[in-house]
C-alpha cells in the first residue's frame, strides 16, 4: 500500500474513533506531546493505561464478587479508572466510569455489576480500536513516512 | 510546543530550557517559568506520566512520584529543591489534602490539587486547605503552563515581607488568583508593581478607579519605581515609625493629598535613606486610607469593626492603611482629632464629619473585602456610596480610635467571657482580630475572628460613610463565599476593615501602655473603660443609639490608647496569640474591624499566618465557619440588628486554642523561616496580606 493511501487510512481510522466518542480532545492532548524526542509518547502511555486498567478492572471483579461488597473499595478503583481513562481520552470508557461511580453511592451491588460490565465493554472497545490505530502508524513509520497530524474540527 | 505534525518538537525547544538561573542567579530569574521545579504526586502511573510530559514540555524541571509519603520526605530531604507541587486528591496511602496542608506547613509551597472529581465540595476543600490551584482532570497543557503564575506570586509575598510596602497588595495578589497584569508585574514585582496589581485587585469599582487614578498621577514615579524595584527585588525595610509617618503626614498636607506626588514628599520630609518608591508605596496607602475614612465617615458600621477593644476599631474601618496616620496621630494628640477629621475629610473630598469623640469616623472599609483572598469584591466602594443616609449623625462615632465600636453589650459579655479564653487566638483569629482594625495585640479583646468567617462587622456605626452600607455588602459577599474558604477567607474577611492598627500601630511607640492593660482585663459588657489616653482627648460621645453605638463610642474614647499600646506591645511578638478574646459568636463587629495592623506589619506573615490559619482552620475545624454575622446597619434606629448564625463558636474557639501550641510554633517557624522580626513597627498595610490559597 502506497505511504499516501496508508496515511490517509490512518486519518480516516482516528477521525472514525473521535466522531464515535471512543475518543475525544485530551487524545489530541496527547499527541501533540509526542514529537521528535518522544516519538513514542502516545502508544507508552496508552500501553501504560491499558496495563493499570487490567489490574484496577481485575481488582473490581474481584470486589464485586465478594459476598458482602465494600463499596469503600470500589469507589477508589471506579474513581482511578476515570480519572486515567479521562486523561487518554477514552471517553466511553470514563462515562461508563461516572454512572459506575452513582451506582456505588447508592451502593447498589446490582447495578455496580452491570456497569462494571459496561466499563469493560468499552474498554475491550477502545483498547482494540487503538492497538489498531497504532499498528496503523506503525506501518507508515516502518514505510518511512510520517504520521500525519490530526485534522480535526475540534 | 504542540506539535500537531509530530515534527520536531521538544528536541529543538530543549535547548532552552537553561535550567533554572539564566540569569545568573537573580531571584527574578527563577521565578521564570522555563526550569521551574514541579514536584507531581499522582498514584495513577498513567496521568503521572502525561503530566510529567505536559510539564516538560512546559519546560519545566518535573520530579515524579507515586506516593504522598515519598513526595513529603523528598520535599523535607531538600526543603528548596521545589518550587511548587502538584498533587492528586485521592491517594492511597494519603490523602491529597494531607499532604497539601504538610507541604503548605513544612515548606511553604505553592500546591496544585487535582482530581478527577470536580464536585463543588472537593474543590472548595482544596481552596479551604490552602491549595493555589485546583485542576480537574484530564489536565490540559493550558492549565499546567501558567502554574508558574502560583510561584511567583507566592515569593513576591515573600519578598515583600521585609519591605513595608507592597506587602498587602502581594499577599493580596497571592490570595486572590486574579490580578491584572499579574503576569507582567509579577516579575518585575517591586512594590510599585504589586501596588499596582493588589490595587487592580480590588474588584471594587471605586478602587479600581481610585488606584488607577493614582497610578496614573504617579505614573512617572511609579514607573521608575518600577524599574529600580524590579532591579533590586530585595530592599531594605522601611518602617514607617510614627514619626515618619507625621512628617509624611506634614510633608502630603503641604503639598495637598490630592497633589502631593512622592518626588516633592520625599523632598520634603528630607529624610536619609528613604527612597521615593518607599513614599510612593507609602502613599498610596495613605490615599486609601483617606479615600476610606471619607466613604465612612456616616458609617457606624466602622466601629463595628472595632471589636471591642476598639483598638484600632476606632479604625475599624479603615481599611487603609493610611489611616493609621491619622488616627495614630490624633490619639496621640498630635494630631487634634479635629483636625484629624477634618484633614480626612478633605482628603477625602468629603464634609468633615467628626464625631463626637472629634475622631473622624473611618469608614471600616472592607479593604479586606477588596483584597481578601477570597473576594474581591470590594463592598468598599459599593458601601461608601449609600449607607451614609442610614445613621443618625450621631453615630459617626465610629471613632478611629481604636475603640471598640459597635460592640454591643451582649457582645462584650461575651468577649469578656472570651478573654478568659487567654490569648492564644489561633492565628486566624488573630489575622480576623487584626483585620477588624483591632490590633491583634489587645488580645483580650479582639475577637477570635477565627478565620472562619467573614465576619460582618456589627452594626456599623454612624460614620459619615455608611460603613454599614458597605459592610452589607461585604459582609453578604463574604458569608455567600464563606463557603467556599474557611480558613482563608475568614481571614480576609474580618480584616475587610483595614485595621486602625495602622494607627495603632503608628502611636505605639507613643501611646501609653496603662490602657492596653486595662482594656484587657476588664472588658465591661456595656460600657469600656476609659483609660485617661494621654493625648487623647475624645469626649465620649453621647449616644442615643442603642448600645451598639454607645459601646462604641465609650470604646472609642477609653481604648484609643490601649488600643495603641497594645499594638506596641503585641507588635514585638508578631505573635498574633496576644489577641485573646476569642471571638464571640455575637460580636459581628470585631471580624471586620480586625485591624490588619499585625497583617500589615509583616505582609509575609499574615500570608504565612492565613496559610497556617487556613490549613490549620482546615486541619481543625471541619465545620463551616463559626459566625455569620450579617450586620444591617439601621438608618435611624439605635438598634442594630445583627444577624449572627453562629456555628459553632464556642468549639471553634475552643479549637482554636488548642491549636496555638501548633500555631504558635508554626508561627514562630514561619516567622524564621520569613526571617521577619517579632516587632514590627512597620506599618505593612497590607491589607490583602491576609493569607494565602492557595485556594
Amino acid at each position: 500500500m502506497e505511504l499516501v493511501q496508508m496515511q490517509k487510512n490512518l486519518q480516516d481510522y482516528t477521525k472514525s474513533l473521535f466522531l464515535e466518542g471512543i475518543l475525544d480532545s485530551q487524545f489530541l492532548q496527547l499527541q501533540q506531546l509526542q514529537d521528535e524526542s518522544n516519538p513514542d509518547f502516545v502508544s507508552q502511555v496508552v500501553s501504560l493505561f491499558f496495563q493499570d486498567s487490567d489490574r484496577i478492572l481485575n481488582d473490581l471483579s474481584l470486589s464485586l464478587d465478594q459476598q458482602v461488597v465494600d463499596f469503600k473499595k470500589v469507589d477508589p478503583h471506579v474513581h482511578q479508572l476515570k480519572g486515567s481513562s479521562s486523561s487518554i481520552g477514552a471517553q466511553r470508557v470514563k462515562n461508563a466510569c461516572v454512572v459506575f461511580r452513582s451506582f456505588c453511592e447508592q451502593q447498589n451491588v446490582e447495578g455496580c455489576h452491570r456497569c462494571l460490565q459496561q466499563v469493560k465493554q468499552e474498554y475491550y472497545l477502545v483498547k482494540n480500536r487503538l492497538e489498531t490505530l497504532f499498528k496503523l502508524e506503525q506501518q507508515i513509520v516502518a514505510s518511512g513516512g510520517m504520521i500525519p497530524a490530526m485534522e480535526l474540527g475540534f | 510546543m504542540m506539535n500537531p505534525s509530530h515534527g520536531r518538537g521538544l528536541g529543538s525547544g530543549g535547548g532552552s530550557s537553561s535550567g533554572r538561573n539564566q540569569g545568573g542567579g537573580e531571584t527574578v530569574v527563577e521565578m521564570f517559568p522555563s526550569g521551574l521545579r514541579v514536584l507531581v504526586v499522582d498514584d495513577d502511573p498513567t496521568c503521572l506520566m502525561i503530566l510529567e510530559r505536559m510539564l516538560r514540555t512546559c519546560l519545566y524541571e518535573v520530579t515524579k512520584c507515586n506516593r504522598a509519603e515519598i513526595a513529603l520526605s523528598l520535599l523535607r530531604k531538600n526543603k528548596h529543591g521545589f518550587d511548587i507541587v502538584i498533587s492528586d486528591v485521592h491517594m492511597p496511602d494519603m490523602d491529597g489534602f494531607k499532604l497539601l496542608e504538610h507541604v503548605g506547613l513544612e515548606m511553604d509551597l505553592p500546591v496544585i490539587m487535582m482530581s478527577a472529581d470536580d464536585s463543588k465540595s472537593v474543590v472548595l476543600k482544596g481552596v479551604t486547605h490552602g491549595a493555589v490551584d485546583y485542576l480537574i482532570k484530564p489536565v490540559r497543557m493550558e492549565a499546567l503552563k501558567n502554574i508558574w503564575q502560583h510561584v511567583v506570586r507566592k515569593r513576591r509575598t515573600e519578598w515583600n515581607v521585609p519591605e513595608h510596602s507592597g506587602s498587602i497588595e502581594d499577599t493580596g495578589e497571592r490570595q486572590q488568583q486574579q490580578h491584572r497584569g499579574v503576569s507582567g508585574a509579577a516579575v518585575s514585582g517591586g512594590e510599585d508593581g504589586a501596588d499596582d496589581n493588589s490595587s487592580s485587585v480590588n474588584e471594587g469599582n471605586n478602587w479600581r478607579s481610585s488606584s488607577r487614578k493614582r497610578k496614573d498621577e504617579e505614573g512617572e514615579d511609579q514607573g521608575d519605581d518600577k524599574e529600580e524595584d524590579a532591579s533590586n527585588l530585595k530592599k531594605p525595610r522601611v518602617v514607617w515609625s510614627v514619626e515618619l509617618h507625621q512628617q509624611f503626614v506634614a510633608a502630603v498636607n503641604q503639598l495637598g493629598v490630592e497633589k502631593a506626588v512622592p518626588k516633592k514628599i520625599l523632598e520634603l520630609m528630607n529624610v536619609p535613606g528613604l527612597t521615593r518608591e518607599n513614599v510612593a508605596s507609602h502613599l498610596q496607602k495613605y490615599r486609601i486610607y483617606l479615600r476610606r475614612l471619607g466613604g465612612v465617615s456616616q458609617h457606624q458600621g466602622n466601629l463595628n469593626n472595632s471589636f471591642m477593644t476598639g483598638q484600632d476599631a476606632s479604625f475599624g474601618p479603615l481599611s487603609t492603611l493610611n489611616g493609621f496616620d491619622l488616627q495614630a496621630l490624633a490619639v496621640t494628640g498630635q494630631l487634634p482629632a479635629q483636625s484629624l477629621a477634618q484633614l480626612q475629610a478633605a482628603g477625602l473630598g468629603r464634609p468633615a464629619m467628626v464625631s463626637k469623640s472629634g475622631l473622624p469616623v473611618s469608614s471600616i472599609v472592607d479593604e479586606r473585602s477588596i483584597f481578601s483572598f477570597d473576594n474581591p469584591k470590594t463592598r468598599y466602594g459599593d458601601g461608601l456610596g449609600h449607607h451614609g443616609q442610614q445613621h443618625q449623625p450621631q453615630q459617626q462615632m465610629n471613632l478611629l480610635h481604636g475603640i471598640p465600636t459597635g460592640m454591643e453589650p451582649r457582645q462584650l459579655a461575651g468577649l469578656q467571657q472570651q478573654i478568659p479564653m487567654g490569648n492564644r487566638m489561633s492565628i486566624q483569629q488573630q489575622i480576623a482580630a487584626v483585620r477588624a482594625g483591632h490590633s491583634t495585640q489587645n488580645s483580650g479583646m479582639l475577637m477570635p475572628l477565627a478565620g472562619q468567617q467573614p465576619l460582618p462587622r456589627g452594626p456599623p456605626p454612624m460614620i459619615p460613610s455608611s460603613q454599614a452600607s458597605i459592610r452589607q455588602p461585604m459582609l453578604s459577599n463574604r458569608i455567600s463565599e464563606r463557603s467556599g474558604f474557611s480558613g482563608r477567607n475568614s481571614i480576609p474577611e474580618s480584616s475587610r476593615v483595614l485595621p486602625t492598627s495602622y494607627t495603632n500601630l503608628a502611636t505605639q511607640h507613643s501611646s501609653s501602655s496603662m490602657a492596653y492593660n486595662n482594656f484587657q482585663q476588664e472588658l465591661p459588657v456595656n460600657s469600656f473603660p476609659l483609660p485617661s489616653a494621654p493625648g487623647l482627648s475624645v469626649p465620649v460621645p453621647v449616644r442615643k443609639v442603642p448600645s451598639y453605638q454607645e459601646e462604641v463610642n465609650s470604646s472609642e474614647a477609653g481604648f484609643s490608647n490601649p488600643s495603641y499600646e497594645m499594638l506596641t506591645n503585641r507588635q514585638n511578638d508578631w505573635d498574633l496569640r496576644s489577641i485573646g478574646i476569642a471571638f464571640d459568636a455575637h460580636q459581628d463587629a470585631e471580624s471586620v474591624a480586625f485591624s490588619n495592623s499585625e497583617a500589615y506589619s509583616s505582609s509575609s506573615m499574615s500570608r504565612n499566618n492565613t496559610a497556617i490559619a487556613a490549613t490549620e482552620h482546615g486541619r481543625n475545624q471541619q465545620q463551616p465557619p463559626l459566625l455569620h454575622h450579617q450586620v444591617y446597619a439601621d438608618g435611624g434606629n439605635s438598634s442594630v440588628r445583627v444577624k449572627s448564625e453562629r456555628v459553632s463558636a464556642d468549639s471553634a474557639a475552643m479549637a482554636f486554642h488548642g491549636q496555638y501550641s501548633n500555631q504558635e510554633d508554626l508561627m514562630s517557624a514561619l516567622l524564621k523561616q520569613e526571617g521577619i522580626a517579632p516587632v514590627d513597627t512597620e506599618f505593612d498595610f497590607d491589607a490583602y496580606s491576609i493569607d494565602n490559597i492557595p485556594v
